[in-house]
């Protein structure tokens, strides 16, 4: 029979105010199993801790009840005590009599009674009480990064920096992402390529970060510390080792095909760098496009290379790397063209969405930062932009505000002044949400130095006026007027809805982690673990997330690899023992408690064909132990068995 | 037995999770809101893990009332225990009708760990409310 020794706080007045102990003393102490009792002033105090630790030597305890606060105060320091003294951290428990019983009860003969029913219960619960110990499992001190963008760049810069490896996978030929597409940056209109590139080429020549682009995560298994993942490179076509990036290729290469950079407002070749400050700065071969891969004849990148890179018979290759966290960073795209029929996106070349407008205004980009419009390439004289389209619109399935666009409308109305004087920008919003360090005094600096004109209200149709001047008529309502507003554009910017990359789901799919109705990537807890993932080890930043801009993604993606650095920073994870255990005697195999675990934490056996836990991924919530239909779920130290115990006690 | 009603004093067992409605109790303590006496508390990891078994054997062994306290939808540490907790209590319901018991007896509330006034009136209006439904009347026949 266990030997447990309970120990009864007045804390002050603060319990023995109200509750009667020695009444209290006097009753516990005729329990079975109760070897020792005694009631001090301050248990939590060193004097009370020693009194604890010598009556565990002396009357040789292997149970210890604190009859005081909460749990939450003082539990670990009890813990500990006991455990200085060679009992187990786990044969302590806490009663409850001050928060739950003292403070909420002003009469003594009931406080004491439920005093005593209290410590009773817990003497019930802690007569079940396993020792444990905590659990270990080894850690693979790498990172793997999946994204290339600012924010995987900063979490693999990051990492690196505190001295550990990093995998940094991108699925296309350059890292950068959407913000190397961008031209200068709100509030402070710094160029995006002046603050990118530096971190670029940082990335690109890490000693710990190994840079796999042009190469796809194709699967994941295992857990936290432990995973093992393949990915596969594709072929470039040219040998990456001997290319020296020089450019002759693309210069020769004959096909001519519309770049996806440059958003369809430019050009590539078949043979392309995708843009002049690519990481690295190689060239791939589009085989879809390319002269020799479709009649087998051409050749001409082979025949001017200086060096003999070109490789027409380059095989796809699949890479095994062993890893230990995951920091997803997919990113971001924009609502696709044809979503939004109503404002002729698509049908006219003259309405363009936010980032070809970016692509337009980049000093880089495929008309050297002069604004033209794409149809005749001429300069707008009057130019409209419109907020919100797709966002905020639960018609079209969006119902979330995207955060970036009414900065990025402003930025664009301001930089479209900026180039042209004459112009008139006017700008059709729901409301300017501008919340952030300059962004407000931004966005009112456009509306009062730029005079850009700022209509409140939503755009109904946008067609092409029926003269042959290419005007766009843009018909839209002014609700601060009610007036109807129509105004003849020159071109139209449509700030459209920032939904996930496309890839997001298939990849959330291989990682076992879950994605919202939009498809953006689940946070573990909305408030307080917003990097962390469901799924152990997986962590999540910038805007595969949720849409966010380039300050709020840097600081994302610092905080994943902060919080991944607590995993790397260690050669062994110690785990909580409280967790789910399995009773194989008992287990049936019928996979209820594989349905309810929302930790992946659970699996079958393959050969027992029985349930399994793997401890580094479950948390203990208990959720299995209920849906056990056969009792074969073990909550450790939760056990039914003792709750059943605590019931009857207090009944 | 007869009960004299105006002394009936309810039992009632409650089922807090850790990380919000016991929380939510404690503050109710700090803050020195007083409640009626008349819930025992079990501290459980989440309102996911309560077994309905808990619960039939609380009524079974003279509980007149059973309270399950989670965080609120949404808020559950575990993601969605709460939401876990809520289906099964729906379907003991029912089981509760089939053998006669009000399901009246078994309250699921959300409680956060901010919300220590809301727990106190919880369990003020629960001890009425169950103290208008009388005894259990298992436990009545259990007196016998
Ligand atoms: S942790 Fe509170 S309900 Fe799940």
């Amino acid at each position: 029979m266990k030997r447990i020794g309970v120990f009864v706080c007045h804390c002050g007045l603060n319990i023995a105010d109200t509750v009667d102990i020695k009444k209290v003393v006097e009753d516990i102490g005729k329990h079975p199993n109760v070897a020792h009792v005694v009631d001090y002033t301050y248990m939590c105090s060193d004097p009370g801790q020693e009194m604890i630790k010598s009556a565990i030597v002396e009357k040789k305890l292997d149970g210890v009840i604190v009859a005081a606060c909460t749990p939450t105060l003082h539990e670990t320091t009890f813990r500990n005590a006991i455990s200085s003294v060679g009992l187990n951290k786990y044969q302590f428990e806490n009663a409850n009599i001050r928060e739950q019983c003292s403070w909420v009860h002003k009469d003594n003969k009931i406080a004491t009674e439920k005093a005593i029913e209290i410590i009773k219960s817990i003497i019930e619960k802690l007569k079940l009480n396993q020792s444990l110990s905590a659990i270990n499992i080894p850690v693979t001190r790498k990172a793997l990064v999946i994204g290339g963008g600012i924010s995987g760049m900063q979490a693999a810069l990051d990492i690196a920096n505190s001295g550990y490896e990093v995998v940094l996978v991108e699925k296309t030929s350059s890292i950068g992402g959407r913000m190397s597409q961008l031209s200068e940056t709100f509030p402070t209109l710094d160029c995006a390529s002046c603050i990118l590139t530096p971190k670029t080429v940082e990335v690109g020549h890490h000693p710990n970060i190994k840079l796999l682009t042009y190469s796809e995560v194709e699967g994941v298994e295992g857990y936290l510390g432990n995973f093992k993942v393949k990915i596969r490179k594709k072929p470039a076509y040219v040998d990456w080792d001997k290319c020296t990036g020089c450019g002759i290729c693309s210069e020769k290469c004959p096909t001519k095909i519309s770049s996806e950079f440059e958003r369809d407002m430019g050009t590539r070749k078949a043979i392309y760098i995708p843009f002049p400050q690519a990481v690295p700065k190689k060239p791939v071969i589009d085989s879809n496009h390319c002269i020799y891969f479709k009649t087998g004849k051409c050749k001409l990148c082979e025949k001017n290379c200086p060096i003999g890179a070109i490789d027409y018979d380059q095989k796809e290759t699949t890479i095994e790397e062993e890893i230990g966290v995951i920091l997803v960073a997919t990113g971001f795209d924009l609502l696709p063209k044809e979503s939004i029929g109503e404002y002729g996106y698509g049908k006219y070349q003259d309405v363009i969405d936010g980032l070809q407008f970016e692509r337009l205004l980049s000093a880089s980009g495929p008309t050297a930062g002069k604004i033209k419009r794409p149809s005749d390439g001429k300069i707008p004289k009057d130019i409209v932009f419109v907020q919100c389209v797709g966002s905020r619109d639960p018609e079209h399935g969006m119902p979330y505000c995207s955060k970036i666009c009414c900065m990025y409308t402003a930025k664009h109305a301001l930089l479209y002044k900026h180039a042209v004087h004459d112009g008139q920008a006017y700008v059709f919003y729901i409301d300017i949400r501008s919340g952030g360090k300059g962004y407000e005094e931004f966005v009112q600096k456009a509306v009062e130095d730029e005079k850009i004109i700022y209509l409140r209200g939503k755009v109904s149709r946008i067609f092409k006026d029926v003269g042959d001047d290419g005007k766009l008529i843009v018909w839209g309502v002014d609700t601060l007027t009610g007036k109807k507003i129509e105004i003849a554009a020159d071109m139209v910017v449509l700030a459209m809805a920032a939904v996930p990359n496309k890839d997001t789901k298939e990849l959330a799919k291989k990682l076992k982690i879950s994605t919202d109705t939009y498809g953006f990537i689940n946070e573990a807890h909305p408030k307080l673990r917003p990097v962390e993932t469901l799924t152990a080890g997986i962590f999540l930043m910038g805007c595969a997330q949720a849409p966010k801009d380039i300050p709020e993604t840097v600081a994302q993606a610092s905080g994943a690899a902060a919080r991944a650095l607590t995993i790397l920073s260690k050669s062994e994870l110690e785990i909580d023992p409280l967790i789910a255990a399995v009773d194989e005697d008992i287990c049936t195999g019928c996979g209820i408690c594989l349905e309810v675990c929302a930790y992946n934490a659970r699996k079958l056996h393959e050969i027992k064909k029985i349930a399994e836990v793997n401890e580094a991924l479950c948390v203990g919530c208990g959720s299995c132990i209920s849906a056990c239909p056969s009792n074969a779920s073990i909550h450790k130290n939760y056990t039914k068995e003792q709750i059943l115990r605590m019931i009857e006690e207090v009944t | 037995m007869v009960i004299n009603m105006e002394e009936f004093e309810p039992k009632i067992v409650g089922f807090l999770c850790n990380w919000c409605s016991y929380a939510g109790a404690d503050l109710a303590g700090t803050s020195r809101i007083q409640y009626p006496p008349n819930i025992r508390v079990i501290k459980v990891m989440c309102s996911g893990s309560v077994d309905s078994v808990y619960i039939m054997r609380a009524l079974l062994e003279g509980a007149d009332g059973v309270f399950i306290g989670g965080c609120h939808p949404g808020d559950c540490h575990y993601l969605d225990g709460n939401y876990k907790a809520r289906r099964k209590s729906v379907l003991l319901k029912s089981i509760l009708d089939t053998i006669g018991l009000e399901k009246e007896r078994v309250w699921i509330r959300w409680v956060s760990a901010s919300e220590g006034q809301k727990f106190a009136d919880t369990i003020k209006e629960m001890t009425e409310e169950i103290k208008k439904l009388g005894p259990n009347p298992i436990s009545k026949h259990w007196n016998i």
